[in-house]
């Protein structure tokens, strides 16, 4: 006899607390699923199983049996799984193919030096080169043509110019608005204001590009007359709009969970309501609005539909006032004519993959932040 | 009110009844607040502006002909031109996204705040995935999309099903509601948690002492009181979802469809990504302005109107939480 425990007592209830539990881990699944499918796509670029050298070392096809595998394969640009499904014969006619478009390269490029390198190697992705008709080693990001240089700096700098001008507007603006609408504003201001923030990020993003697109644009340029219209400035102020939003919930719930009895212990050694706010509220909650400030970085380097429709050329430039085009926004334009599998895809994957691990280390270190500050607020329990 | 007196020798500074600290003018004070408070104001002024100018020129083009019109296949032409096929392929994806992402959404929500043991390895782990997941960008899940769902599992289910041309291998709706299912999994999962947690722990107890098990109090007793909650992360996923265009780009929508999209492994057009189309290809934009104003309007007056019941049911479930303390 005696009594029944886990599964033998409750059957059901065993088998449901199993299930809910295994329902609760898609979340941890989905993460995972994330990192391998989007690295899988972009592994070949890190280990150099991409070559876009237009000119070739021909392997005639006779010749074929005195290759390895390995060989074969890298030169039919061939995944290991493709390679393996291959019999023979279809592998005659693809080294047949291949030779046949190693002949038709341009007579142009024959003597050109740079149809000889493989674009995709690291140096060229991120190291200055001088190419053909240049005189001073620049940094390229031009997909098409050719010759296609791969180089990401560019858009490295777009991304960073866009997401700065966005920060720089959008976190003085977002955290003057917490710190009023937590600390100074009457409650009935307070009950209104907020949830009119909190609506700016029901907009979507598409629209604020187009609002930035056919409206911001113009007025901008009216006020600060810069020559190009559209530029990384107008997509900045675009995109801090966005993540206006954003910071500000965070650094208001984090100045509000700032506990009552410093603000009262202020107030009654006879401090002001702002010296209150600014010498004891805010600092107390400095690591949540610094939290706030990483994870509207996060969401700003994400944000791909703006920057898209604001500004999209890629010129290697630091200026404000000219052009940038943002990793997600290279992304967005061109996988729609990389050809799925190809160096360029392969490459648009491999940004996909950075971007992913930025903002996951910029969600960490917020997430992180807040823990530690919500725990040093509670007395460290 | 009270005021002290000072004693006859003293003599009484000028207004030294009145002058209580906090309402003497301080310059400082009054820097600090009016900067904040217009902090404050531009923000929304910033929200209303937006509102305004695309109601104001929207209204214009906006009409029952409009929402209710299969285009051709030039829809730059205003006066042939509707948005009909865009809201349908739209409404579609995001109804198929959210039977997708709400039952895994509440049950996730559920574990964490019924079963989960507080401090748990594990529990953490879910946390943390789940706000992970809610800022991985956009374009990222796209990339995701088409890299697992339609090169991975679509062309694999081709394989499968002996399909000779591809069928799921290609972008079609159900990979992009399936990708959207997966971005919007925190807003559920996040609102749903709130609802649960504003419950008071009288009821399951309760519920517990009158005999019923623990899967008896969370489906009758837990579950219906949480349904406003539910409802919030349901309707704000969708709103999200609606006007997401980023992980959709290379996983379903199509730039012109001349039918419905009618199947699963349909492409469709997109009313989001038919507002970036319009902005970004038209031939002519000061011709189109009003068209686009008014496509623009439509896809705005979708998402507000969801979210603007999403936040007054939140309204009253924070309410309900903040009476508990």
């Amino acid at each position: 006899m005696g009594i029944h425990r886990g599964y033998q007592a409750r059957p059901v209830e065993w088998v449901a607390e199993k299930f809910i539990f295994a329902v609760s881990l898609s979340a941890i699944l989905m993460v995972l699923l994330i990192f391998l499918f989007v690295a899988r796509e972009a592994l070949p670029v890190f280990f150099g199983g991409t070559n876009t050298a237009l000119i070739q070392p021909v392997i005639p096809t006779a010749e074929m049996d005195k290759h390895s595998p390995a060989e074969l394969r890298r030169y039919l640009e061939l995944t290991p799984g493709e390679f393996q499904k291959m019999d023979k014969e279809t592998l005659k006619a693809l080294m047949d193919v291949k030779i046949e478009a190693l002949n038709e390269v341009p007579e142009q490029f024959r003597t050109d030096a740079d149809a000889h390198i493989n674009t995709t190697d690291w140096r060229y992705l991120v190291l200055p080169h001088q190419w053909t008709g240049y005189d001073k080693p620049e940094y390229i990001w031009q997909p098409v043509g050719q010759i296609k240089k791969f180089n990401i700096i560019p858009l490295f700098v777009g991304t960073l110019k866009v997401t700065m001008i966005g920060l720089l507007f959008a976190v003085p603006l977002a955290v003057g608005a917490a710190i009023y609408v937590s600390q100074l504003a009457r409650p009935r201001v307070r009950e209104l204001a907020k949830p009119v923030i909190e609506m700016l990020s029901g907009i979507p993003s598409v629209v604020t590009g187009f609002f930035a697109l056919i409206v911001m644009a113009s007025v901008l340029q009216g006020i600060f007359h810069y020559d190009t219209r559209l530029n990384a400035f107008v997509a900045g102020i675009a995109l801090g709009i966005a993540v206006i939003p954003v910071i500000f919930s965070i650094a208001e719930d984090a100045l509000t969970s700032v506990p009552r009895t410093y603000t009262q212990a202020a107030l009654a050694l006879g401090a002001s309501r702002w010296q209150t706010a600014w010498q004891i509220v805010l600092p107390a909650a400095l690591p949540g609005v610094f939290a706030a400030t990483v994870l509207g970085f996060g969401r700003a380097i994400g944000e791909t539909m703006i920057v898209l429709m604001v500004c999209s050329a890629s010129v290697m430039s630091w200026s404000i006032f000219d052009s940038a085009r943002s990793i997600t926004t290279t992304i967005a334009a061109e996988m729609a004519e990389a050809v799925n599998g190809g160096p360029h895809y392969r490459i648009l994957f491999m940004l996909g993959a950075l971007l992913f691990a930025a903002t996951f280390v910029s969600n960490m270190v917020g997430e992180v932040v807040i823990y530690r500050f919500k725990q040093k607020l509670e007395g460290k329990k | 009110m009270n005021t002290i007196t000072p004693p006859e020798y003293l003599p009484e500074p000028a207004h030294a009844t009145r002058r209580f600290r906090s309402e003497k003018f301080d310059f400082w004070s009054f820097c600090f607040s009016g900067l904040t408070g217009l902090a404050t104001l531009f923000i929304v002024g910033i929200l209303a502006v937006i509102l305004l100018n695309i109601l104001y020129n929207g209204w214009g083009g906006f009409s029952w002909h409009f929402v209710s019109t299969i285009p051709k296949k030039d829809f730059f032409d205003i006066k042939t031109t509707g948005v009909l096929p865009m809201i349908v392929g739209t409404a579609f994806r995001v109804i198929v996204m959210t039977i997708f992402v709400i039952p895994v959404g509440v049950i996730t929500a559920i574990y964490l705040t019924e079963y989960a043991p507080n401090s748990s390895i594990i529990t953490r782990i879910i946390r943390a995935a789940v706000n992970n997941l809610a800022g991985v960008p956009s374009i990222v899940f796209g990339l995701f999309g088409l890299g697992f769902f339609i090169n991975f599992v679509g062309k694999n289910l081709d394989k499968l099903l002996l399909n000779t041309d591809a069928v799921w291998g290609q972008p079609a709706l159900i990979w992009a509601s399936l990708t959207l299912a997966v971005m919007t999994l925190p807003v559920v999962i996040v609102a749903t948690e709130e609802s649960l947690k504003a419950i008071p722990p009288g009821l399951r107890e309760a519920s517990l002492a009158l005999g019923a098990t623990k899967l008896e109090t969370i489906l009758r007793i837990v579950l219906p009181q949480a349904l406003p909650g539910i409802m919030t992360g349901g309707i704000l996923a969708v709103s999200r979802a609606a006007g997401e265009v980023a992980p959709i780009l290379f996983t379903g929508v199509a730039y012109y469809m001349a039918s419905l999209p009618s199947h699963l492994s349909d492409q469709f057009m997109d009313l989001g990504y038919h507002v970036f189309v319009l902005s970004t290809q038209s031939p002519n934009i000061e011709q189109t302005r009003s068209l686009l104003y008014a496509t623009v309007m439509t896809l705005l007056l979708l998402t507000f109107a969801l979210n603007l019941v999403a936040i007054l049911i939140r309204a009253r479930v924070r309410k309900k939480l903040r009476a508990l303390g």
